[in-house]
């Protein structure tokens, strides 16, 4: 059960954060020879509202599969970290945007403020890929999947035309984790 | 038609008779005509398939040699159109009665209607829960009586042609268990048609409801209904009040190659496989 | 890798696990949480050439796939709490008329709209006695997509195979979730199919039930003309009100499934050979257990778990094998507790507790884990 590691996904209704958990978990399971779970649970809004995704990575079988004790988690709303950093653990890490969380209250574990959103508009040039910086700086910090990994399994999912876009989105992720890796 | 006597035997199961239905009910006389017409259209007994709800009407596929299936009660439409998608070949019959058709499976009916799907639905139309013993029916006139109606019924009744066709049946036609052989013309056709075809049909309970309703023979019920009964193009000429308490008779709507539900799915089918 | 790994939702396995079994029409009516299953079938089962249509209403769902399996369709539909309640008229026509089909029911928080995206276990008594009269049915609680996967592909068989509603049920973890499915090669699944009966069509009697055996039903159109009604028949079809047959009718709906039990159950033990304390779980809730059980052997406490994969008919007989071992019996459920009143039948005395939730989340391991300490200082 060592190698068991959990990873949250919060914000809001269409934010893309579920893809981003099943990309993660996809990566695991077909390119890794990992275990992985990833569930969500949001609410009757099919936009905004709260809503989480959540995927656990193991190498030996995953029972319980909800996150309990998160290692790593994005919120990219103030009411999404608000309440659902509680069970972070006391090592885990939480990231947030510096634009859309600025109550820090309820940190738990190491609490990271990044500037996704001001990269996505920076260097996508709109918003459209935020979810998917929120998961490189995911997989950057945590190593679970390799670059590589990771890349298919979102080019998989990705439509044709917006490849690059979306690597370039990749890419930032991993960016803004290094420096905090630093 | 000839004057040879016609075997009905070839398409009754003799030994599930005799049939349930009251000396004097009109159940009997569409029972025959649906044999004639079917004999008439030339389908092979493997290829048909009558399915009921509950009621008085939907015990006639148990005397029938079809493939037959008594289904739940305002149901009978819901499982004729799975086994029409799924065996398209097949001609699917629906035998059903008012309360059957209109009430319980009220929701069915208009579905059914609505796509248009290649069955022929019978209704045996003799407002009243016959075999229940005589409650209100959604087809029942405006001031008769039933158990559940003792001071005289307050509902507007359906009026079923009006409602098929609103809903979207492309062959709708009325008639009665008194016109025996243009019931048998009417079935004929109505199955021929391609599409929803909806025959409202009549008929008489002289126990359930004409006791109630100072018809208590049968025949003073097949005098109603020959008294009643203005034939479509007579009705054309007719004042509104003229047509007062009577209903019209003949094939009312007739809308020809309109698309229909299993044609349109297959079609869509073959054209996705086609990519 | 031989194997072809994919990830998958719950959902999204049955509708892959039912394609596989050759299912070849569906209908449906959409409902929170088993949507993901009609809208999957309503493209892939269209690129194969079967049938799937959204109906008017539930009941119109399964009046449609029993319509399409008496004309030998291999067919399907899913719902939820809500929708399985009104679909009740249908299974018991299913039943009494023995006609094969298999239902999912993606289980929800209730009574009525209850929790639409949130879990529960509170359908498993409703499975077993929801339509009115005496009937017997089986029913399927998978706890993995796996499992969702190769269980629907069980619960095709055994519909054809004893001519009964068979019931999936998962819930809206598992629907929603994604994890790994191994997707066998066909030739490797067992897979049984509808077949026309061996004898002519003279000789047929769609319900043989004197004989014991389940005959193959005929499918319609092909020359086997026979009748169906919901009314009690004899072996002919035809509706009988002769007492020693409406007995012998009544009786078989039981016998077909109950004397065929062993092939029927399906469970699994986990570290039950010296334990002391049993849990029995089924579903998503297993999933916890399990966990809790290493959690309680760390501990020194001789726990272990006997999981119904088959829930009904119950494991009687497993469970009272194990109960006479095992001196205390934990039953965790998201429910008020109903499948602990089949291990309270079969405890031969053990004590037995319920660990009951029904809050719309998961039981977790820790909770499992501190039921489980509790009664071991008992």
């Amino acid at each position: 059960m060592n190698s068991r590691t959990e990873f949250r996904f919060a914000g809001s209704g269409g934010q893309g954060l579920i893809l981003a958990g099943i990309i993660l978990a996809d990566a695991a399971i077909s390119y890794e020879n990992k275990n992985a779970v990833q569930t969500q649970s949001y609410g009757p809004e099919a936009r905004g509202g709260s809503s989480k995704s959540e995927v656990i990575i193991s190498d030996e079988n995953i029972e319980y599969p909800k996150a309990t004790r998160v290692d790593y988690m994005v919120a990219l709303t103030q009411e999404s970290f608000s309440k659902y950093a509680g069970d972070v653990k006391d090592d885990g890490v939480i990231i947030v945007d510096s634009e859309l969380v600025s109550d820090h209250s309820k940190a738990k574990g190491k609490l990271y403020s990044l500037d996704l959103v001001k990269s996505a508009r920076e260097g996508l040039g709109k918003l459209l890929g935020l979810n998917i910086i929120a998961l490189g700086v995911l997989v950057e910090l945590s190593g679970i999947v390799s670059h590589d990994s990771i890349e298919k399994a979102l080019l998989k999912r990705v439509p044709k035309g917006f490849e690059d876009y979306n690597k370039k989105a990749l890419e930032i992720g991993f960016e803004l984790a290094g420096k905090i890796k630093k | 038609m000839e004057k040879t006597k016609f075997d009905y035997e070839k398409y009754l199961r003799k030994n599930t008779l005799p049939h349930i239905w009251c000396p004097g009910c009109g159940d009997g006389i569409i029972l025959k005509s649906l044999i004639r017409a079917i004999h008439k259209n030339g389908y092979a007994k493997d290829d048909v398939v009558i399915a009921s709800g509950i009621g008085c009407a939907s015990r006639l596929p148990g005397y029938v040699d079809f493939n037959t299936i008594h289904t739940t009660h305002g149901r009978a439409l819901t499982f004729s159109i799975g086994i029409k998608m799924f065996k398209p070949r097949l001609k699917v019959i629906t035998i059903s009665g008012d309360g059957d058709a209109l009430a319980i499976g009220g929701n069915h009916f208009i579905h059914a209607a609505r796509r248009n799907i290649d069955i022929t639905l019978i209704v045996f139309n003799n407002y009243t829960y016959g075999m229940t013993g005589g409650q209100a029916s959604p087809t029942q006139p405006k001031g008769s009586f039933s158990t559940t109606t003792p001071f005289g019924s307050i509902d507007q009744p359906f009026d079923v042609c009006a409602l098929a066709q609103a809903a979207g049946a492309t062959w709708v036609g009325r008639s009665t268990s008194y016109h025996a052989v243009q019931l048998e013309k009417f079935i004929s056709e109505a199955m021929n048609h391609k599409g929803f075809s909806v025959l409202d049909i009549i008929t008489n309970c002289h126990i359930s409801y004409g006791r109630r309703n100072k018809m208590k023979s049968p025949a003073e019920m097949i005098k109603y209904q020959k008294e009643r009964a203005v034939n479509v193009r007579a009705a054309e000429n007719l004042a509104p009040e003229a047509m007062e308490g009577k209903f019209k008779t003949g094939v009312l709507y007739n809308k020809k190659d309109a698309p229909e539900f299993s044609e349109e799915y297959y079609r869509v089918l073959e054209s996705v496989k086609a990519k | 890798m031989a194997q072809n790994i994919r990830l998958m939702q719950g959902n999204e396995a049955i509708a892959e696990g039912a394609l596989l079994a050759g299912c070849n029409f569906m209908a449906g009516y959409p409902i929170t949480p088993s949507s993901e299953v009609i809208e999957i079938l309503s493209s892939r089962l269209v690129r194969i050439g079967g049938v799937c249509i959204q109906m008017e209403d539930e009941i119109a769902a399964l009046g449609a796939v029993l319509g399409a399996s008496l004309a030998g369709a291999k067919a399907l539909t899913a719902s939820s709490g809500p929708g399985i309640s009104l679909k009740q008229e249908h299974i018991g026509y299913a039943s009494m008329c023995e006609i094969p089909c298999v239902i999912i029911n993606v289980m929800r928080g209730g009574p009525s709209t209850g929790l639409p995206t949130l879990p529960a276990q509170s359908d498993i008594m409703q499975a077993r006695w929801g339509t009115h009269g005496d009937h017997a049915i089986i029913a399927i609680t998978p706890s993995s997509v796996n499992e969702s996967f190769y269980e629907t592909i069980r619960a095709f068989n055994l519909a054809l195979k004893y001519r009964t509603p068979v019931m999936i049920l998962t819930d809206e973890i598992i629907g929603h979730m994604r994890e790994k499915v191994v997707i066998p090669e066909k030739k490797d699944v067992e897979i049984i199919d509808t077949a026309l009966p061996d004898i002519p069509p003279e000789e047929y009697k769609p319900y043989n039930f004197k004989s014991g055996k389940v005959t193959p039903l005929a499918p319609m159109g092909e020359g086997y003309r026979y009748h169906v009604t919901g009314l009690i028949h004899s072996e002919t079809g035809f509706p009988s009100q002769k007492i020693d047959i409406i007995q012998d009718a009544q009786k078989w709906l039981y016998d077909k499934i109950y004397k065929n039990i062993k092939d029927i159950e399906k469970f699994e033990e986990f570290l039950t050979g010296d334990a002391e304390i049993l849990v029995v779980a089924y579903g998503s809730t297993s999933r916890s257990a399990r966990q809790a059980i290493s959690m309680a052997r760390e501990d020194g406490i001789k726990a272990g778990m006997f999981r119904p994969i088959t829930i009904w008919p119950f494991p009687d007989e497993q469970v009272s094998r194990l109960a006479k071992r095992a001196k205390k019996i934990l039953v965790p459920e998201m429910n008020m507790g109903q499948v602990i009143l089949e291990v309270e039948r079969n405890a031969c005395g053990s004590y037995v507790r319920g660990l009951n939730v029904v809050n719309g989340e998961p039981i977790t391991p820790d909770m499992i884990y501190a039921s489980i300490k509790e009664i071991s200082s008992l």
